[in-house]
């Protein structure tokens, strides 16, 4: 009986198996990624235990979720945020943890920062306490977040007791293998979810695959599997392949000379047996797909952009008739109307999910000569200082700020309004990242999820719209 | 942690579902260096509505919260289950538990107790017909009782193990610390470290 991709990664990493029945396994873990908000409590926790990191030199901080998008070279104005940053700043002095704080070359949201110093390889177990830590599943390995108290687990021992998750293959398909006009694996995710739901991945790894994945890049895949977890699923994951090894390859933390070579060669190993099965499969029509946006406050609650508001009337089950006339209320949306027709306060560009240089180039494309509609607010902001200073060699900055859009440094941002970055009340956002909670981007904010492209072509009709809709 | 046996406290019934995290504690309320003080951003949305069920006696004081499925969606953040024990909170039921939030809530003590949807509607219909009902959730016999009403519910056993037992995880792994040694001798020279490279 062969195995799944995750079996593989799963069985590489068993340092002790559990007892079959309900124990864990203790999975060792090769990448840690730390941030200012999950961590604080995990490092008190090893000085009042008298403990210390075991491996540093697998553990990697940055400060995003907490910062300022703009005056990054000031003192953080809010005293609780500034103390929670300098304490982060303190525990990596103090654990020997190495950090890139505000200010640095290499600062910015921690999986987009990952991946592009080359520290996550496929294989690979990547923890983060971060749910879009699902993200680095892209490269083919088993990547997920954790909470605070598995935090501290980690940074002392390296491990975490976990049972094994069910597998589920999601097949994503074309005649040709290629997307249709103006849908992006956004769209792919968004549909993913809608499909199965919020709960659907609930104790699944979602494995990933079919013609479309192929052909898709490195950064596209990454945003397919940082959302994975608002289908429920832990984590997601794609098998390694040329496009991974390309990406891999030459990057500061990159297996170099014989390493390379033993480490692709592992890699090619990294796939579904044929003969293996999964728990559950779903396909995935890409030839009909279409850019999707969601209506309601969960990130399942999505259709496509031709469609109108739906009537929870209509809906049969009732807990999902209750929350969407629940989502409908808090939206301010009445059934019936066509989702382009929506207007929109505010454009968010950025975000783990769609924050990557791919992501900026797509929405410069089409913003390039037009203007952001006249009194909304469009925030571009890049997932990593590394994303921005790529964008402004290739003049991106220019194109955002010419449309009348705000060109800011990197973080977190609006995706979760932790820093000054959110929406006021009753306002209302395209936003290009991952949930859109109710309060999530501010108390009382209404959020649309989005492609960038879609983003980047509703700054310019004020309403919900593809690039399409601008010829 | 404390160990968790059996707990009596009022009940609060959630007619929500999709309770996600960023409902739970919102992110402004996570800048905090500390594990407690996080009960004034518990639901902190819903707080300025009325009819919001946590801003009333007798449901203010209640320690056991019966919400609708899929509770702890979304981020990571195990403030929510700081918040929600903060407040006073010991078990949460629902029919349907987000992986992570479940996770966390057994490293805290918080229970979260999963029962089928029909048996939160019944024990909802008492909650709100009988304001201030005290349920008992008896961890041993994983039975909910409230009134004559008694419900079982599913929990997996190592969890259950180490909340009877009040143990620690991280103690508990350190016992294999001969084995992480050893796995740890055998892992390939390629993978990478996080040690400073110089590129040119």
């Amino acid at each position: 009986m062969g195995r799944t991709l995750a079996e593989k990664v799963w069985d590489a990493h068993v340092v002790r198996a559990g007892d079959g029945n309900s124990e864990p396994d203790l999975l060792y873990i090769d990448l840690h990624l730390v941030h200012e908000v999950t961590s604080p409590q995990a490092f008190e926790g090893l000085r009042l235990a008298g403990r210390r990191v075991r491996r540093p030199d697998l553990t990697i901080a940055t400060e995003d979720h907490n910062v300022p998008t703009e005056h990054t070279d000031r003192p953080i104005a809010d005293e609780v945020s500034r103390v929670q940053v300098e304490t982060l700043r303190r525990n990596c002095a103090e654990f020997g943890v190495r950090l890139h704080p505000m200010g640095d070359a290499e600062q910015g949201i921690v999986h987009v920062v990952g991946p592009q110093l080359g520290l996550t390889q496929p294989g690979m177990t990547v923890v983060c306490g971060d749910s879009h830590t699902s993200t680095h599943g892209a490269f083919g390995g088993l990547a997920f977040g954790i909470g605070t108290s598995e935090v501290e687990h980690v940074l002392a021992t390296q491990t975490l007791p976990l049972r094994p998750f069910r597998t589920m293959a999601i097949t994503v398909t074309s005649a040709t293998g290629v997307l249709p006009l103006d849908v992006t694996s956004k769209d792919i995710i968004l549909a993913v979810i809608a499909e199965i739901g919020t709960g659907g991945g609930q104790g699944y790894v979602l494995e990933y695959r079919g013609n479309v994945l192929e052909n898709l890049s490195m950064e596209a895949r990454m945003t397919i599997c940082n959302m994975s977890i608002e289908a429920g699923a832990r984590a997601g994951m794609i098998a390694p392949d040329d496009t991974t090894a390309d990406y891999v390859r030459n990057r500061p933390h990159a297996p170099q000379g014989a390493d390379w070579d033993a480490a692709v060669a592992y890699w090619r190993s990294l796939r579904t047996d044929d003969d293996a099965s999964f728990d559950a499969e779903v396909y995935i029509d890409a030839d009909a797909l279409t850019p999707f946006v969601t209506w309601g406050t969960n990130p399942g609650q999505g259709l496509p952009l031709s469609e109108r508001v739906p009537d929870p009337a209509q809906l049969t089950d009732e807990g999902e008739r209750v929350a969407a006339e629940k989502a409908l209320s808090y939206m301010d949306l009445k059934p019936g109307m066509p989702l382009r027709d929506i207007p929109v306060d505010t454009v968010f560009l950025g975000s783990c999910t769609n924050g990557r240089i791919e992501d900026l180039r797509a929405a410069a494309e089409v913003l390039r000569g037009q203007t952001v509609h006249d009194g909304l607010r469009m925030l571009v902001v890049p997932g990593s200082m590394r994303v921005r200073a790529q964008a402004e060699a290739e003049g991106l900055h220019e194109v955002f700020t010419a449309a009348g859009a705000q060109w800011r440094s990197a973080g977190c941002s609006m995706c979760l309004g932790m820093n000054p970055d959110q929406l006021a009340p009753g306002e209302r956002a395209a936003s290009t990242s991952n949930r859109n909670f109710e309060g999530r981007q501010g108390k009382g904010g209404r959020t649309h999820l989005v492609s960038p492209l879609v983003a980047a072509a509703t700054a310019v009709r004020g309403t919900l719209s593809a690039p399409a809709d601008l010829d | 942690m404390k160990p968790f046996t059996s707990h009596t406290g009022i009940g609060v019934p959630l007619r929500r579902s999709n309770v996600d995290t960023d409902q739970i504690i919102p992110a402004v309320y996570l800048k905090r260096v500390s594990r407690t003080g996080f009960a004034d951003g518990l639901f902190a949305a819903w707080r300025d509505q009325d009819d919001f069920v946590l801003n009333s006696e007798p449901y203010r004081s209640g320690s056991v919260l019966v919400a609708g499925p899929d509770f702890g969606t979304g981020s990571s953040r195990e403030h929510a289950v700081w918040a929600l024990a903060d407040h006073g909170f010991r078990v949460v039921i629902s029919a349907r538990f987000a992986d992570i939030f479940r996770g966390n809530a057994g490293k805290q003590g918080l229970l979260a107790a999963q029962c089928e949807q029909p048996d939160v509607e019944l024990l909802w219909k008492l909650l709100e017909s009988e304001p201030g009902t005290e349920v008992t959730v008896d961890l041993r016999e994983r039975t909910v009782q409230a009134k004559d009403l008694t419900i079982h519910f599913t929990i997996d056993d190592y969890t259950r193990w180490r909340l009877l037992e009040g143990l620690d995880d991280i103690a508990l792994s350190l016992r294999h610390a001969d084995r992480i040694d050893a796995f740890e001798s055998t892992r390939p020279s390629w993978l990478p470290t996080t040690a400073p490279v110089t590129t040119g």
